[in-house]
């Protein structure tokens, strides 16, 4: 049977890789391997998961540099030489190991304006939104996300720019614009734009390449840009 | 800066990049067009000595390149040297002037 | 955190923004030196002409033809750029409009070279 070595992150922003020999095996997972190192190996790591399926986006971590759902990712795919590197997502504050503090994460959501704002009570109608419209075939392209938080992973703007919404908050603002039903309008709008929001995004399309979901945040944010574009020339932003 | 002014600022430099899309075709066309085994003086004088037409093409041409320039400096400035806020955008805003300055004078040089 | 994390940058379009952002960089650095050379003429045509007898040098040519590069690839990327910002996104369409951009810009630099040697 061949083994693998694996690279873990250990500690915190101060902390350094740990060297596991694991058993290889077919049809083996990333996150496999990880649960492999703290049943077995060492119980001290921490790490997060939930569903192991593909459905929650809690396993994300970073695979030999690249941010993945490890649960969906095969070692076959990944491993060099026998050998993978597992390492926390980037560009958030290391809890401990392979743990995030995804709180700035969703702060940001927040910060987009990233919610639904009701404009109608249970009395009135439900609204009627044409499947086939514009506005919701737009929504559609972009609301399966799950806040795995890879895209803010993979993008440099985030590492580059403390204050950049990233392309999560973004994507969702966006769909939120496009819903006829929302009343957040004016004020999201100036939420997203400006050198935090969508005007800081240089189109890298890294967010767009790592989706798990295969959602395109840069075409969003394009989205955001022109949105915030006609608000700003009609006055309104 | 607001996020209205940064937006402002952002649609600045998309129009800019909007007429410099035309200059640009212009000035490359001319250049591959106009230089053949070298540029002497004279050949380029005697297209744009004495021509209202090169002087208000390149008019515009610095006009914009004055405006598009400085914003892309303060983007990368703020993302690759951490240098942001009013002492940033100052030396952008000069870079700016200094653009335009020495663009006006370089034109004046070439078509009076 | 470790080196590898630039195999996270290894996609089209981030070699496109790179292209985009240090030809902006390259070009605003000419530009003055450029405007400099040309206000030579406010000297006369001959104070222009020895500025312009340093373009004989190779360093110097070849120095040209990579910035005409630059200025024909930062106005492809650019203008790939303004579609996608104020046009829309086509999925499908994005590694064509990167290639034809840099296409481009190479053909616009080969024919300066051609022109020029």
């Amino acid at each position: 049977m061949s083994t693998l070595a694996v690279s873990v992150w250990r500690g915190g922003r101060d902390g350094r890789f740990q060297t596991f020999m694991v058993p290889r095996l077919d049809a083996q997972t990333v996150l496999d391997v990880v649960t492999h190192i703290q049943r077995r190996l060492d119980p001290t790591l921490a790490y997060r998961f939930a569903c192991r399926v593909g459905m929650c986006g809690s396993c994300s971590m970073t695979v030999n540099g690249e941010p993945r759902w490890t649960c969906r990712t095969h070692v076959a795919n990944v491993e060099r030489n026998g050998k993978l590197e597992i390492a926390p997502l980037a560009h958030l504050p290391i809890v401990r190991d392979l743990v995030t503090d995804m709180r700035e994460f969703f702060d940001k959501w927040a910060r987009a304006r990233g919610q639904f704002q009701p404009t109608k009570t249970r009395r009135d109608d439900v609204a009627r939104v044409a499947p086939s419209s514009a506005g919701r075939l737009a929504i559609d392209a972009a609301i399966e996300c799950i806040g795995c938080g890879v895209c803010y992973a993979a993008c440099d703007v985030v590492a580059w720019n403390p204050d950049y919404l990233g392309p999560a908050a973004l994507n969702r603002a966006w769909t939120l614009t496009n819903d006829v039903r929302d009343g957040a309008g004016r004020a999201r709008l100036a939420a997203v734009a400006g050198d935090a929001g969508c005007h800081a995004c240089h189109t890298h399309e890294s967010c767009s390449e790592r989706c798990p979901k295969h959602l395109a945040p840069t075409a969003s944010i394009a989205g955001l840009k022109r949105a915030t574009a006609l608000a700003a020339l009609r006055g309104e932003l | 800066m607001s996020a209205r002014a940064e937006t402002r600022l952002w649609l600045a430099q998309r129009a800019s990049a909007a007429v410099l899309a035309l200059c640009v075709a212009v000035h490359l066309a001319t250049m591959i067009a106009a230089v053949r085994g070298g540029l002497t003086a004279a050949e380029m004088l005697g297209r744009t000595r004495g021509s209202i037409a090169w002087a208000a093409f390149y008019g515009v041409f610095v006009l914009a390149v004055s405006i598009h320039a400085p914003i892309g400096l303060r983007t990368v400035a703020s993302e690759w040297l951490g240098w942001r806020g009013r002492s940033a955008d100052v030396a952008c805003t000069i870079v700016g002037v200094a653009l335009l300055a020495l663009g006006a004078r370089a034109i004046l040089a070439v078509t009076r | 955190m470790s080196a590898s994390a630039w195999r996270n940058r290894g996609h089209v379009a981030y070699g496109a923004f790179i292209i985009h952002r240090l030809s902006g960089l390259a070009l605003t650095l000419f530009l003055p030196v450029h405007f400099l050379v040309l206000g030579q003429a406010l000297s006369g045509e001959a104070a222009l002409d020895v500025s312009l007898r340093w373009t004989q040098a190779p360093l110097v040519q070849t120095s040209e033809i990579a910035l005409v590069f630059l200025l024909a690839a930062h106005l492809t990327g650019g203008l790939r750029l303004l579609f996608v910002e104020f046009v829309g996104w086509r999925s499908e369409a994005q590694k064509m409009l990167i290639a034809s951009a840099g296409g481009v810009a190479a053909f616009c630099a080969l024919v300066f070279a051609l022109n020029l040697l």
